[in-house]
C-alpha cells in the first residue's frame, strides 16, 4: 500500500519535472522566435527560415542573419550559462546569496575582460581566455580566504562581496582610461549588453557549453545531495572535495565565457536558481531548469530593453531592475530566518 | 538476518587544527548490537563518529570495517554498508518527505541510472518502519521535531546499510519522542540485525537502550562493556566530574544514575 503511494507520488513528481522543462523550453523557443521576427522591420517565419537555411533574402539576410540571429542565440546561450553557473554555486554553498555575481566571480571575469580589451588590446579569444583565468582566480581567492575548518557560506559571501566591490572599481578605472571607447561599449562591461553580438562572440560560448556543460551535469546528482549538508552528502557516498573542484571549475568556466561575450548581465545567475526552485520544487536537480530560466530571462529582458521603452536599454539594465528588489527581499528574509535555497 | 560486519578502531588519533580531540583510541563495536557512546561535552564523541564514517581523516591509526580501512574504501561502496545520520542535517526548503527519504538511495544508484523498483521498495519500507508513510507528501518544513527526526531516520533506513551511526538522534526531542526514536532503533536492530552506534547525551537512556556502552573522557576510552558494568558511580565521577548514586532501574533492571548536586539532596 505504501509502495503504491510511493510509486505514484514519484511518478507524479517526475511528470511535473518533465512538464516544467517542456514548458520552459517552449517559452524559450517562443521568445527566441519573437526576437527574430520583431524589430524596425518585421520578417515572417518563412523568411527567417530561409535565412537560417542559408538562402539570400533581401534585407532579412543581413538584419536577421547578421544581427538578430546571433543576438538571440547569444542571449539564450549566455543566459543558460549564467543560470547554470549561478544555481551551482547557490546549491553548493546552500545559500541563494552565494551567486557568482554577488561573490565576485563575474566581476573578476568582467574586470579582466575590460583590462584585456582596453589595456592589452587582445582579440576575442584572448579576452575569453583572460576572463576565464580571472574568474577562476577570483573563485580560488574567495574560497581560500574564507577557508577555516571548512567553508562557511556566510563568510564566503561577505568576502566575495568585498572582492566584487574592489573588482568593480577596477573595471570602472580601466574604462576611464579608454578615452576612445563610446559609452555603449563601456556600459557592456558594467551591466552587460547584447548590442553588436556577432557569431564570433557566440562561438566560444557554444564550445564552453559543449565541453563544460556535460561535466557539470554529470555532477548534478552529487550537487543535489549536497543540499542536505556536507556531512549527510558524504555519508551518502558523495566525494566532497572532488565534487567541489569539478563543479567550481566547470561553473566558473561557463560564467567566464558568457561574461566575456556579453559582459556581466546583472542578476541572471542570481535569479535563475531561486525561480527554478520555486517552479520545480524538490523533485529533481535544479541545474537544467535554472539554465532554462536564465536563457528565458535574458531573451525576455532583451526584448523589453529593446522595444518596451522610447530609449533602448542594454539587457543588463532590465535584469538589474528585476534582480535588485529580489536581493533586498532575500537579505531581509535571511536576516530574519537564516534561510537556505 | 544478522549483520556480521566488524567495525573496529585501532590506535586512532583525531583532531582539528592544533587541537587533538581523540588520542590513540582502541575500540570494537559488537556486530548486530546497539552501542551507545557517552561522555561529557567536547570529549570527542561526535568527532569519533564522524571519523568512523570517513568524514574526518585520522591523524594516526585506522578505522576498520571488515578489516578494510574506511578512509580508503570507495565512497559509495562504504555508503552501502555504513550509514551516518549527522547531528544537524539540512532539509532543503520545501522538500517533501518522500523526496528526502528517496535521497537515501544515492549510494545504490549510478550516474544516469534510472530509479529502480528496489529504490521504491526501500523507500516504502523505510516509511513504514518509521511510521511516516502518511506524511510522505508533506513538506519537511511543516513537521514537528519528532516527526522530522523520524523522517531523517527513514532516509538513513532507505540507505539500507547494515551498520548505522547516529549523532545524538534524540537531541531537541521531548521525552516521549526520545523514547519513540530509541524504540524505533531497537526495532530496527531486532528485526534487521542492524548494528547501531549512537552518541547519546542522556546517560540513563543510553544505559537502558544500549547493549554495549562506551564511556569517553577527554578523548580517551574510560570504560566499555555491558551498561551495568560500565555505568557506576566511579565512572560518572571520572567522566563527568559529578557525584551520583547509581541504582537499579525498577522498570528495566538496568542501571539508573541519579545526580547528586549541591541542592535538594537528602543525606543518605
Amino acid at each position: 500500500m505504501t509502495l503504491d503511494a510511493v510509486i505514484s507520488s514519484r511518478v507524479r513528481r517526475a511528470r511535473r519535472y518533465a512538464l516544467v522543462l517542456g514548458l520552459l523550453a517552449a517559452l524559450i523557443v517562443a521568445a527566441y522566435l519573437v526576437s527574430l521576427i520583431v524589430g524596425e522591420t518585421y520578417y515572417s517565419l518563412s523568411e527567417i527560415w530561409r535565412v537560417i537555411l542559408g538562402e539570400t533574402v533581401p534585407g532579412a539576410s543581413f538584419t536577421v542573419g547578421e544581427l538578430r540571429l546571433p543576438r538571440a542565440t547569444l542571449a539564450a546561450l549566455a543566459g543558460f550559462c549564467f543560470g547554470l553557473g549561478g544555481v551551482t554555486f547557490q546549491t553548493m554553498l546552500r545559500n541563494p546569496l552565494a551567486s557568482p555575481d554577488v561573490i565576485g566571480i563575474t566581476s573578476g571575469a568582467s574586470a579582466a575582460a575590460a583590462f584585456a580589451i582596453v589595456i592589452l588590446g587582445l582579440s576575442e579569444t584572448g579576452v575569453s581566455a583572460f576572463a576565464i583565468v580571472a574568474g577562476l582566480g577570483v573563485a580560488i581567492v574567495v574560497y581560500v580566504l574564507s577557508f577555516r575548518d571548512g567553508v562557511v557560506g556566510t563568510r564566503l559571501i561577505l568576502i566575495g562581496i568585498g572582492i566584487a566591490a574592489m573588482l568593480d572599481s577596477a573595471t570602472a578605472y580601466v574604462l576611464s582610461q579608454a578615452a576612445q571607447w563610446d559609452l555603449q561599449q563601456a556600459v557592456r562591461w558594467l551591466t552587460g549588453s547584447l548590442n553588436g553580438a556577432t557569431w564570433d562572440e557566440t562561438l566560444p560560448v557554444v564550445i564552453a557549453l559543449l565541453v563544460l556543460g556535460p561535466v557539470l551535469l554529470a555532477q548534478a546528482r552529487n550537487l543535489f545531495m549536497l543540499q542536505l549538508g556536507d556531512d549527510t552528502a558524504a555519508a551518502l557516498g558523495v566525494r566532497l572535495e572532488r565534487t567541489r573542484i569539478l563543479v567550481i571549475v566547470a561553473a566558473v568556466g561557463l560564467l567566464a565565457f558568457a561574461t566575456a561575450a556579453t559582459g556581466p548581465i546583472a542578476f541572471v545567475a542570481f535569479l535563475s536558481g531561486p525561480i527554478a526552485a520555486r517552479i520545480v520544487g524538490s523533485a529533481g536537480s535544479l541545474l537544467v531548469p535554472a539554465g532554462l530560466v536564465g536563457a528565458l530571462l535574458v531573451l525576455v529582458a532583451d526584448l523589453i530593453g529593446q522595444y518596451a521603452f522610447d530609449i533602448r536599454y542594454p539587457v543588463g539594465v532590465i535584469t538589474g531592475v528585476l534582480g535588485a528588489p529580489y536581493l533586498v527581499y532575500l537579505l531581509i528574509r535571511t536576516n530574519r530566518a537564516g534561510g537556505s535555497l | 538476518m544478522t549483520s556480521s560486519h566488524s567495525l573496529t578502531v585501532s590506535s586512532l588519533s583525531l583532531g582539528y587544527g592544533d587541537r587533538t580531540v581523540i588520542e590513540s583510541l582502541d575500540l570494537v563495536v559488537p556486530p548486530g548490537k546497539i552501542t551507545a557512546i557517552v561522555g561529557a561535552n567536547a570529549c570527542g564523541k561526535s568527532t569519533l563518529l564522524r571519523s568512523m564514517s570517513r568524514l574526518l581523516a585520522p591523524r594516526h591509526g585506522h578505522v576498520l570495517l571488515d578489516g578494510r580501512e574506511v578512509h580508503k574504501m570507495p565512497a559509495k561502496e562504504l555508503a552501502r554498508t555504513l550509514g551516518l545520520l549527522p547531528q544537524s542535517p539540512i532539509a532543503p526548503e520545501g522538500i517533501t518527505v518522500s523526496d528526502l527519504v528517496g535521497r537515501g538511495r544515492n549510494p545504490h544508484q549510478r550516474l544516469l541510472s534510472r530509479w529502480s523498483h528496489d529504490d521504491d521498495l526501500a523507500v516504502a519500507a523505510a516509511l513504514d518502519a518509521t511510521h511516516t508513510a502518511d506524511l510522505a507528501d508533506r513538506s519537511v518544513d511543516e513537521l514537528s521535531g519528532g516527526q522530522r527526526q523520524r523522517v531523517w531516520i527513514a532516509m538513513a533506513l532507505a540507505q539500507q546499510t547494515d551498520v548505522l551511526l547516529l549523532d545524538e538522534p534524540t537531541t531537541f526531542l521531548d521525552v516521549s519522542h526520545q523514547v519513540e526514536v530509541l524504540d524505533l532503533l531497537t526495532d530496527l536492530n531486532h528485526d534487521r540485525g542492524t548494528t547501531v552506534v549512537m552518541v547519546l547525551h542522556d546517560l540513563n537512556m543510553a544505559a537502558r537502550y544500549a547493549d554495549h556502552l562506551i564511556a569517553l573522557a577527554d578523548g580517551k576510552l574510560h570504560a566499555a562493556g555491558d551498561p551495568s558494568s560500565v555505568l557506576t558511580e566511579d565512572c560518572v565521577r571520572a567522566v563527568f566530574g559529578l557525584d551520583s548514586q547509581v541504582i537499579t532501574d525498577p522498570t528495566s533492571g538496568k542501571p539508573l544514575m541519579l545526580p547528586l548536586g549541591r541542592h535538594h539532596v537528602t543525606a543518605p
